[in-house]
């Protein structure tokens, strides 16, 4: 009987399907629950990297309950990538319709902003520019620039306070408070850190992601945010080493 | 474009955010920088501990034995669902409803 | 940067290594005791950056290093991912190590990643098709890699070759050198209900270049007989170290790496196990 690795596969991730006929204990006995190894080491494995990669998820579910949720969800989702560094990209999608995590509307975006935290962990490093690179050009010029920002820079734009969410669990925050809530990933050496941007910030870091000039960015953040104070974004760029060029706007 | 009075208030921005950031601490060596928490790496080739949990449970995970007995930090939160406009609570007694009778 | 051609660790020394864990960053600089190499498993240094390649970088111009790949299912019936492959080349490329060597098992099967060294029969099929894959590993990373044996659970009903015929004939096929997991021997042979001391005589010991000890747990089949688990989550045990010892006693002083990937001990428990293969590397000098 040959045993090919769709027959293997199959079996592998269904705990209730049948074992493949024609592997052996060596000596001559079926395989049994040998077969049932690679299940476990699957399973097991699959499950260890999710634990490693939404710590948050995991305090807000519970221990036993994040444990069910990832049996699920690698069933849904096995990985598309020997990266395990990599793995849950779905997770975000999959919270928002597994049955029991669906009414807990802000799962969703706390997983984003870990997924963006791990992400930023392993990005590419980048040079930062020499602030003063800010004063010494012209601000008319400056005002028509582009700035780029950090391979290892990620935004994460929520309705709901997932910074608080993400302090509550990870920091000894206090309890969160019903506020929208826009966190920007940094990573000013080797270690991500989330901020929280203040009113309009948002806006700011998404128009300057989006390749625009800073006029365009200032304009947006101050459609979002009357009070939007530029020079606290730049404060919190500068310091954690997040504008990489100023360039000239397209 | 920009008249005068955003530039000055650009100017303005950028003076102070250099200001503020100036007095933040000197970056630490190269060495130093190397040491520190790191995230685990996932890829290895060992094997799970032995044969008798997740890979064969027949607990069903498809969502039916989720517990709130081991209900995590979420139980002590309640925020109103923005997301979607209803009144319903992001908390997770609301759970009992959204399961399946 | 140094080129290969001056690079200082063109081969593993024969000494003990052992698998880098990050949380042994400062004591390996400060305090490596014996160890003279470090293996990392490729995967988990395929970033783009931060601070596990900034770690490596550093270690690197210390130790000797290793790059064990443990994703490219060298055995599946699917081609090779291409993308993997020149993740590889990249890592192989710029940390320009000592080894670089892979598995016997398969873990991709379609587009999906099962994250587990998984078993394939002994056939002349599996045969062509692995020495296939090896080929097109060592001329796109652009050099010889090692091929490990693995720990088995079962066995296939039509292999039609003993695992040492299968490794060697694929080495004479490819040029490949041999990465011998002497715990997997351990594990396999009792697994199976075969010899080890037959398994290793029968190795071809010319062409390893590797040697990997760790620890196993004991489980139990369904009637009851040992099944031993490949879990490198404690101590080398007492039968596979008098194994080692028969191996070195046999083959000479090879690069002896000690694996330990779950529950991770403290840097002296570490490097107790490192000693212990050093003294028994320095038997036969």
């Amino acid at each position: 009987m040959i045993v090919d690795q769709t027959t293997f596969r199959a079996a592998l991730l269904s705990p209730e399907a049948e074992r493949p006929i024609g592997l052996s204990d060596g000596e001559g006995q079926p395989a049994g629950r040998r077969f049932d190894v690679y299940r476990n080491n699957v399973a097991v494995s699959l499950t260890e990297a999710l634990e490693t990669a939404f710590p948050v998820i995991r305090k807000l579910v519970g221990e036993t309950n994040f444990k069910l949720l990832a049996g699920a969800f690698l069933r849904q989702h096995p990985p598309s990538s020997p990266l395990m560094m990599f793995y849950g990209a779905e997770m975000p999608r999959f919270l928002a319709a597994f049955e029991p995590t669906k009414s807990l509307g802000y799962l969703p975006d706390v997983a984003r902003l870990e997924l963006a935290i791990r992400e930023s962990y392993h990005a590419a490093d980048a040079a930062p520019i020499e602030p003063t690179a800010l004063q010494t050009t012209p601000p008319d010029k400056l005002m028509a620039s582009t700035l780029s920002l950090a391979p290892a820079l990620r935004l994460v734009r929520s309705p709901w306070p997932v910074f608080a969410l993400w302090q509550f669990n990870m920091a000894g925050g206090p309890k969160p408070e019903a506020n929208a809530e826009d966190v920007l990933v940094v990573r000013t050496e080797y270690d991500p850190e989330p901020v929280l941007l203040p009113p309009g910030g948002g806006a700011f870091i998404e128009t300057l992601l989006s390749g625009a000039a800073l006029s365009e960015a200032i304009s947006a953040a101050s459609r979002d945010a009357q009070d939007f104070d530029l020079s606290h974004l730049l404060t919190i760029l500068i310091g954690r080493n997040a504008i990489t060029a100023i360039g000239e706007s397209p | 474009m920009s008249n005068m009075k955003t530039n000055l208030a650009v100017a303005g921005a950028v003076a102070a955010a250099l200001t503020a950031t100036m007095t933040a601490p000197a970056h630490a060596q190269a060495k130093e920088k190397c040491y520190g928490v790191s995230l685990a790496g996932k890829n290895d080739c060992a094997a799970g501990p032995g044969t008798t949990c997740a890979g064969t449970s027949t607990v069903d995970y498809q969502g039916n034995a989720w517990t709130l007995v081991d209900a995590g930090t979420c139980a002590e939160i309640e925020l109103p669902n923005m997301a979607d406009g209803t009144p319903r609570q992001g908390s997770l007694e609301e759970l009992d409803r959204d399961l399946p009778a | 940067m140094l080129d290969a051609s001056s690079h200082p660790f063109d081969r593993l020394p024969n000494t003990p290594g052992v698998g880098y864990k990050p949380q042994h960053f400062s004591d390996l600089l400060e305090n490596p005791g014996s160890v003279g190499w470090l293996e990392i498993h490729a995967e988990n240094y395929m970033g783009d950056g931060g601070r596990p390649i900034a770690q490596l970088r550093h270690l690197s111009e210390r130790f000797a290093m290793s790059v064990h790949g443990v994703g490219l299912s060298i055995g599946g019936e699917g081609r090779l991912d291409p993308d993997h492959l020149a993740r590889l080349k990249n890592l192989v490329g710029w940390l320009k190590p000592a080894s670089f060597s892979e598995h016997l098992a398969w873990s991709t099967h379609d587009t999906e990643f099962l994250n587990d060294l998984l078993p394939l029969p002994y056939t002349d099929e599996t045969l062509t098709r692995v020495a296939d894959h090896i080929d097109e590993v060592q001329e796109v990373v652009g050099r010889r890699m090692l091929l490990e044996n693995p720990s088995s659970y079962l066995a296939f009903d039509e292999s039609t070759y003993e695992e040492t015929d299968f490794l060697r004939e694929i080495a004479k096929r490819t040029g490949c050198g041999l990465l011998l997991d002497v715990n997997n021997v351990f594990v396999s042979a009792t697994n199976l209900g075969t010899d080890t001391i037959s398994y290793i005589d029968a190795f071809p010991m010319d062409l390893v270049g590797e040697i990997h000890l760790a620890g196993h747990d004991e489980d139990h089949d369904d009637h009851g007989r040992p099944l031993l688990i490949d879990s490198h989550g404690r101590e080398v045990a007492e039968p596979v170290w008098a194994l080692y010892d028969y191996v070195i006693k046999a083959a000479g002083p090879r690069p002896s790496l000690i694996e330990w990937d779950n529950d991770v001990p403290d840097w002296p428990i570490l490097e107790a196990e490192a000693a212990r293969a050093a003294r028994i590397l320095e038997t036969v000098g």
